[in-house]
């Protein structure tokens, strides 16, 4: 079939020219992945098209970029899947890490998110001569985190992370829950206290954005959410906690943060959609996701926008509770 | 200055298994990787790892038998034995690490059969054990904080008077040039799939440990035995792990016979990986293949199976071929897979050059001879990582820092990378790598003869200078793809030179060494390695016997 693939390109090395878009026409199998088109384009076409790929099967986490609007594993999608014959692609690189060149991100952070979950087994006690004894069933599930493989394509398209930094953020929680949940690991209180904190397990808005873009199945929100059960047991009982308010309150003015977006879904009442719609494009972004088209999802508003929206959520608030 | 007591190149098993040994033996320990360690292509191993419990009624004297002859007894017995023998403490180091086995009903580390093998004795993480195994050592790494240096390409090793001290690598985000001294260097930087074409390997293994080691004179060892694996999908090279067939799948021919029965009547699908991969060679070459390939069938196993065991296959049936292998089989053929040839080292992991150690793939201690049996690399990389980690640190105990003139080392690199970006042809590393690549697969594949071999060795001249004239389409600095893909066929062609020398010495067939026109093993002339070294005069072919200890060749049946 016939494709265009359309890629945003930066070079840091050309000071004159900002971020662009390139656009390659070019003729590929109908069984094809995104990612065989860009190798294509990189072979045949345009040796200076900078990517990072290296299993082509979705396992090395290498690839993870926004293919029309979404974060994917370039590997794993195929281009029949997301454009017809005579199609364009829109290929840019993952969001919220900087880029380096091209379809290239800096993951430093996202790195540094991880080591700060303490990402190491730390059981307690003499260790036992042979293998630890574990249930198989909490093996497999466990194996079901496991199988992140740290391709980054949740924290591109994390709602909370794209507006506050100091979020840990889908992926480092998803390895923190396969820490608490490890049957050998004997760290659950401290884990879970550390991850109760501000930036932690109740900053996620449950926007359903980085289940959906998992490649992998890990569903970063479920643990996060199974994350809090736990913290909740643990006596960790952060939900409207004097604690919790302040802290958003306090941070929201600097950083835009998205809790306070579940706010007015709070007030307004799930059901009531033309009233939300008033609110940020963000919020109905959490809400409506499967309804919108790729296009609107697409636009994110700046920290700036957050504020605005969170002087008008509290001034709304103050109207309805004066109404009683 | 940057300057470490031990440098590992590569951040695979191998690599951060070595580092983590150095470490704890107290040395200043530093990790270069020219992709992030999880990034690694350790993490495609799927089926899982090889250990013979006590406690499970196994013991190693059976699995190293199962080894050896499984390497057509090309392997020395003496490093297979030691593997063998630690495999059961590094599997358990690995668990309380925190691998998550899959465990039996008691909680126990579960297993399951792989080929070549009289038990089932490989222990796996559902269908992703490399990735598991990976990323917990990965997590070690961290905890210990050794530092890496990440996404850093090493270009040449420095050995003054001898002794390697040191790499000259660039940093891949810039493109500028480094220096990083050592008392000692371990190379484990994987093997060279992408030599071939088609292969199942990744895209970054391109035998760059193998190449840096022969440019400074160390021998390679048995290049010529190159593993094709039974199972892999056509075009791609994607694999289809061996756990498939462990779990029970078939293989069957154009007519539905499962034709192993013919070949393997006693281990039939589970044989070892050569013998079925020449079975389904002769299948397809006989006109009982489809469109050059076989079936591999799985739907009797079952939603259930398939869903918790193969999970990783089912989605790649889906992705690659289209698929589903819960409701029909699945075209298979024989792919290149695996180099069990390497960098000659001893059981400590020492190369000939005193301070310059290998383990892993790119390394040949001679554990897998002619014949690498499924779930013995992964073993092989941690035990031996382990080692050579511990006895690189030991080396470089009290050794002081040599004096490094820096300067001219990276103004020597940076005077061929000036040379490389002004050259202005139309040949690039894309075409010459493919040419070089189906080469390789038609004349050093499942089957070869002299001649195929000769008119490959003919060529070979012919792609080293397309190569001296391949030019750059990117002249940036700033992550140049471009360019390292073109340093990566630089060593590619080394590895060539090696492997095709290998084949041509071999005049037998031996594990995956299998000649037509010297059809059987030849025990009386043959139970012995091939090294090939490069000199000033060119590459220079030699012999070495074979370690025999306990157990004496026998025919191969299975
Ligand atoms: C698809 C597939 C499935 C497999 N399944 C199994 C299995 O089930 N069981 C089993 O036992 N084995 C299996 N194997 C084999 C096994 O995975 C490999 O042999 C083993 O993982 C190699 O590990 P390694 O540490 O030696 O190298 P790798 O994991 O390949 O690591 C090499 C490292 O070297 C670095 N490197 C390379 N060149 C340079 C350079 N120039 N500069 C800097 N760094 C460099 C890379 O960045 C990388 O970190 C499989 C192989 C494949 C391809
Ligand atoms: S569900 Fe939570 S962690 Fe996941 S993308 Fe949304 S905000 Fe981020
Ligand atoms: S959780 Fe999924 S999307 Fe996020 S890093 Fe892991 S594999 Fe990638
Ligand atoms: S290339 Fe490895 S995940 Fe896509």
């Amino acid at each position: 079939m016939q494709i265009t693939v359309s890629v945003r390109r930066y070079n840091p090395q050309d000071k004159e020219t900002p971020s662009y878009w390139q656009e390659y026409s070019l003729e590929v199998e109908e069984t094809s992945s995104v990612l065989d088109s860009l190798i294509k384009i990189r072979e045949e076409e345009d040796g200076s098209l900078a990517l990072r790929c290296s299993c082509r099967s979705a396992i090395c986490g290498s690839c993870a970029m926004r293919i029309n609007g979404h974060a994917k594993l370039a590997c794993n999608t195929k281009v029949s899947d997301v454009a017809e014959d005579g199609g364009t692609i829109k290929v840019e690189p993952a969001g919220v890490m900087p880029v380096i060149k091209d379809l290239v991100v800096d993951q430093t952070l996202f790195w540094d998110k991880v080591k700060q979950v303490s990402p190491w087994l730390q059981p307690e006690g003499e260790e036992p001569e042979a293998e630890y004894l574990a249930p198989n069933s909490d093996m497999t599930h466990l194996a079901g985190v496991m199988a992140c493989i740290m391709c980054g394509a949740c924290v591109s398209d994390c709602t909370v992370l794209e507006m506050d930094p100091n979020f840990i953020g889908p992926a480092a929680l998803a390895k923190a829950y396969r820490f608490a949940a490890d049957p050998r690991d004997d760290q659950d209180a401290s884990r879970l206290a550390a991850l109760s904190e501000y930036g932690g397990v109740w900053d996620c808005t449950r926007c359903y954005e980085c289940v959906e873009v998992c490649p992998k199945g890990v569903a970063p929100m479920d643990r996060i959410m199974a994350l809090r059960d736990r913290a909740m047991e643990a006596g960790y009982t952060n939900n409207n906690g004097a604690r919790h308010t302040d802290a958003f309150e306090a941070s929201v003015s600097h950083s835009g943060r998205l809790n306070e977006l579940t706010l007015p879904i709070k007030s307004f009442g799930v059901l009531n959609l033309p009233a939300q719609m008033s609110m940020a494009p963000v919020a109905i972004r959490a809400l409506m996701r499967r309804k919108i088209p790729p296009i609107i999802h697409k636009s994110v508003p700046g920290v700036k926008n957050v504020r605005r929206l969170v002087e008008s959520v509290k001034e709304e608030q103050q109207d309805e509770q004066a109404a009683g | 200055m940057l300057e470490h007591d031990v440098l590992v190149v590569g951040a695979g098993l191998a690599g951060m298994r070595a580092a983590l040994a150095a470490h704890q033996s107290g040395a200043n320990v530093a990790i270069i990787s020219k992709v992030h360690p999880v990034r690694s292509h350790s993490n495609a191993a799927q089926g899982g790892i090889n250990a013979a419990l006590t406690d499970r009624g196994d013991n190693w004297e059976d699995h190293a038998f199962d080894t050896i002859k499984g390497s057509d007894y090309l392997g020395d017995q003496d490093a297979i034995e030691y593997m063998c023998t630690e495999a059961g403490p590094e599997l358990i180091d690995l668990e309380h690490m925190g691998v998550i086995f899959n465990r039996d009903d008691e909680g126990r580390l579960g297993t399951r059969a792989f080929g070549g093998q009289q038990r089932a004795r490989t222990f796996f993480v559902a269908d992703f054990t490399g990735q598991a195994i990976l990323h917990v050592l990965y997590e070690q790494l961290m905890k210990a904080d050794v530092r890496v240096y990440e996404e850093w390409f090493v270009l040449e090793l420095i050995v003054e008077e001898g002794e390697c001290c040191g790499v000259i690598a660039m940093e891949i985000a810039t493109g500028s040039v480094f220096v990083i001294r050592a008392k000692s260097v371990i190379l484990c930087t994987g093997g060279l799939g992408r030599l071939f074409e088609p292969s199942t390997n990744a895209l970054i293994v391109t035998g760059d440990g193998i190449a840096l080691a022969y440019q400074v004179g160390a021998p390679v060892m048995d290049m010529e035995m190159v593993q094709y694996h039974p199972t892999t999908l056509k075009g791609s090279g994607v694999l289809i792990t061996e756990g498939a067939r462990g779990e029970g799948a078939h293989l069957l021919n154009k007519d539905g016979e499962r034709f192993m029965q013919r070949y393997a009547p006693n281990m039939m699908e589970l044989a070892s990986r050569d013998v079925v991969s020449r079975s389904e060679q002769t299948e397809i070459d006989e006109g009982r293949g489809i469109d050059g390939c076989v079936l591999l069938d799985c739907r009797h196993l079952g939603e259930d199976l398939i869903a918790e065991r193969l999970s990783q296959i089912l989605e790649i049936g889906m992705d690659f071929a289209g698929v589903d292998i819960r409701k029909e089989p699945i075209p298979i053929q024989p792919g290149m897979h695996y180099i069990m040839g390497g960098i000659k080292t001893d059981m400590d992991g020492r190369t000939i050059v005193p301070g310059l150690y290998a383990a892993g793939e790119c390394a040949n201690v001679s554990v897998h001879g002619g014949n690498r049996l499924g779930a013995n690399s992964l073993l092989d990389t941690v035990v031996f990582g382990h080692r050579s980690g511990r006895h690189a640190a030991d080396w470089a105990n009290g050794k002081a820092y040599r004096d490094l003139n820096v300067d001219d080392y990276v103004d020597g690199k940076e005077k061929e990378f000036s040379d490389l970006f002004s050259r202005q042809t139309d040949e690039r590393w894309s075409q010459i790598r493919l040419d070089l690549g189906k080469a390789m697969d038609r004349y050093m594949g499942v089957y070869r003869d002299e001649e195929g071999m000769q008119s490959l060795l003919a060529m070979l001249p012919g792609f080293r200078e397309r190569f001296a004239q391949a030019s750059l389409q990117d002249k940036g600095r700033v992550f140049n793809t471009d360019l390292i893909f073109t340093l990566e066929l630089g060593f590619m062609l080394d590895c060539a030179e090696s492997i095709v020398l290998g084949g041509i010495e071999r005049k037998e067939s031996r594990g995956a060494h299998s000649r037509t026109d010297y059809p059987n093993r030849d025990d009386e002339n043959w139970l012995k390695h091939v090294l090939v070294t490069r000199t000033d005069d060119g590459p220079e072919v030699s012999q070495l016997p074979v370690t025999i200890t306990k157990w004496q060749p026998e025919e191969r049946k299975y």
